[in-house]
């Protein structure tokens, strides 16, 4: 049997969505961006709103998300994010509008628009990445730095006196009245790849039910910041991240 | 007959965005110019022409706004005064880096800082220098009335669409504050989707199979690239300075003496003109309109007749400095201005003009 009789339309099981482009992407090996980049470019050719959704990519290391997705973009200025994307859902309720921010863009210097955006119950898609550490910029800490971890800025390790503690936002935005749908789901397996899927998906579906903002966050790595292999990274991941962050859904109307 | 009623300057602005087919306005409330967001709210506009209002979180979180609406094709609009719009600073870099269109109102007040509610002329720098950061020009009109608070509205999308690229009216406390009659015009509807698709072809809409994605982006890590983008914003200011320059003059044709003052300092200037005059004083006014297009031309045209300019702004000398540039050594550039909230008097100018002028 030779190769070409295998690579048939009716033998394939799997393949890249054509709302992915062929851009090469700028991620390091082994980071969580592509994984979700992915999800969410499936989920939207598998809803069939590819020439209904706008994307806002933030500052950080998803700056060029712009570049991987077919859709149209709006690049924000860092943080402002839920800003852009509440004016844009608001001036085309037609549109599935989602923003795609990292910890330091949605949780430090972002952290008013988001609060804001929620809290008014805007219909739209918030992904968050959350890896614990400022990527882009080289490795400095993020508000959602563990205590004890070691980063640019904490170069012997995250100290609560100085710099006080992770900052938990999604907890937090789940007490808004505004949100309708806050989960945290990861990407380091098979299995958790399927729920980040689903969860992606319902967001994207709440966005046209009026039902307020639905948030995904994202625990991922950063082997790089985290100067550690990727599959060291994953399991590092999995024994201290889960603990402060830890995974499921936190409200579900 | 047209319609006229008596509005404040900053109720004008609110009318106008209605009646002109804005699409959505946001911002946040900050003395003298709160009365164009509750102008809005209590018009309802949703309801009628399907104008979106909103009350955002903070003067950052509305410029973003801007530029979110902005980016897929729509009119949008906010409005603030002075510490408001240095927060905006920032997004309206954004804004003209990224070539979107939009309309900013800024009814200034006395600064620095916290400054002062009372109205001022002190952020002519922050206007028409760029107060963000890089290299950006943003057209700038200065209306002197209430009429020309409602018309610049209109004017000022059209300017901004026609050159992908934010306007400001730069009004001050008194224009925003002060009562006038107003001519009212008709309503006209807010664009279609197939109007925007076909003004704005660039905007985040929606990619269908017929086009590539549509990005809204300021950013290019490539210099050579991004210095091409810098080449064409500079293009594209050179052709608003060329084509876009809007100004008045009083009683300028024969005058020795000019008086150069913009807004409400432009009025008050007329009448200590007219007692000028009255003692053989040959004195005139340009009033600019922009800011930005400055207009450098009709002045330049008078300087071979004058023996003095002076400019009158509510600030320590920003104006001025155009002015002098413009003189280029040529005549004395005189200066005279009160600052933080003080409005000067037609008294006052006129005691100016007889001490710097004669």
């Amino acid at each position: 049997m030779d190769i070409k009789d295998i690579i048939k339309e009716e033998n394939k099981v799997y393949g890249k969505t054509p709302v992915l482009t062929d851009n090469v992407m700028h991620y390091c090996p082994g980071c969580s961006h592509g994984v979700v980049h992915k999800l969410i470019a499936e989920v939207i050719e598998e809803m069939g709103i590819q020439d209904k959704t706008i994307g806002v990519s933030p500052v950080g290391c998803a700056v060029l998300a712009y570049n991987y997705l077919d859709i149209d973009w709006e690049e924000a200025a860092h943080g402002r994010a839920p800003a852009l994307a509440t004016a844009i859902k608001r001036l085309n309720p037609d549109k599935y509008v989602f923003t795609y921010q990292g910890d330091g863009d949605l949780a430090s210097i972002g952290c008013g628009e988001i609060m804001h955006a929620c809290n008014r119950g805007e219909n739209i898609v918030v992904i968050f990445i959350n890896n614990a550490i400022y990527g882009m910029t080289g490795g400095q800490m993020a508000p959602t730095t563990l205590l004890g971890m070691v980063t640019a800025t904490t170069p012997y390790g995250r100290n609560a006196e100085l710099n006080g503690y992770p900052l938990r936002l999604t907890e937090l935005l789940a007490q808004l009245d505004g949100t309708c749908y806050v989960t945290r789901q990861s990407v380091q397996n098979p299995a958790s790849v399927r729920k980040a899927k689903k969860a992606i998906q319902k967001a994207f579906e709440n966005s046209m039910k009026k039902k307020g903002t639905s948030f995904v966050e994202i625990v991922g790595t950063c082997n790089s910041g985290w100067k550690m292999n990727p599959v060291k990274a994953n399991q590092w991941m999995e024994e201290n991240m889960f603990a402060k962050y830890p995974l499921g859904d936190i409200k579900d109307i | 007959m047209a319609e006229k009623i008596l509005l404040k300057g900053n109720e004008a602005i609110a009318h106008a965005a209605i009646h002109c087919g804005c699409d959505g306005y946001f911002g946040y409330p900050i003395t003298p110019q709160s009365e164009v967001m509750e102008t809005l709210m209590a018009q309802k506009p949703w309801e009628t022409t399907g104008m979106v209002v909103l009350q955002a979180e903070s003067e950052i979180a509305s410029i973003n706004m801007l530029y979110g609406g902005a980016g897929t094709g729509k009119r949008v609009m906010t409005s603030s005064s002075s510490p408001g719009i240095s927060l905006m600073s920032e997004g309206i870099s954004y804004l003209a880096g990224a070539e979107l269109p939009c309309l900013v109102v800024d009814v200034q007040r006395g600064g620095p800082g916290l400054g002062t509610i009372q109205p001022s002329q002190s952020d002519y720098f922050q206007a028409t220098k760029g107060g963000g950061h890089g290299d950006y020009k943003i057209i700038i009109l200065a209306p002197a009335y209430g009429q020309e608070m409602y018309d610049f509205v209109e004017l000022g999308f059209e300017l901004a669409f026609k050159y992908r690229m934010p306007a400001m009216i730069l009004a001050d406390g008194v224009i925003g504050q002060m009562m006038e009659k107003v001519e009212i015009k008709e309503q006209k509807p807010r664009w279609t989707k197939e109007e925007i698709l076909k003004i704005s072809p660039w905007a985040a809409t929606g990619k269908t199979a017929d086009r590539k994605r549509n990005i809204i982006t300021s950013l290019d890590l490539d210099p050579i690239s991004q210095e091409q983008h810098n080449i064409h914003l500079q293009e594209k200011y050179r052709q608003v300075e060329e084509n876009e320059v809007r100004y008045t003059e009083y009683r300028s044709e024969d005058a020795e003496h000019l008086i150069v003052a913009f807004g409400c300092m432009a009025r008050i200037a007329e009448t200590a003109i007219d007692r000028a005059r009255e003692q053989g004083i040959k004195v005139g006014l340009i009033r600019p309109i922009t800011l930005f297009p400055f207009p450098k031309k009709p002045i330049e045209k008078l300087l071979p007749q004058l023996k003095s300019m002076m400019s009158i702004e509510l600030n320590a000398g920003q104006m001025v400095e155009d002015l002098k540039v413009i003189a280029n050594g040529k005549v004395p550039v005189h200066f005279f201005g009160r600052m933080g909230g003080v409005v000067a008097s037609p008294d006052e100018i006129y005691e100016a003009i007889i001490n710097k002028l004669k």
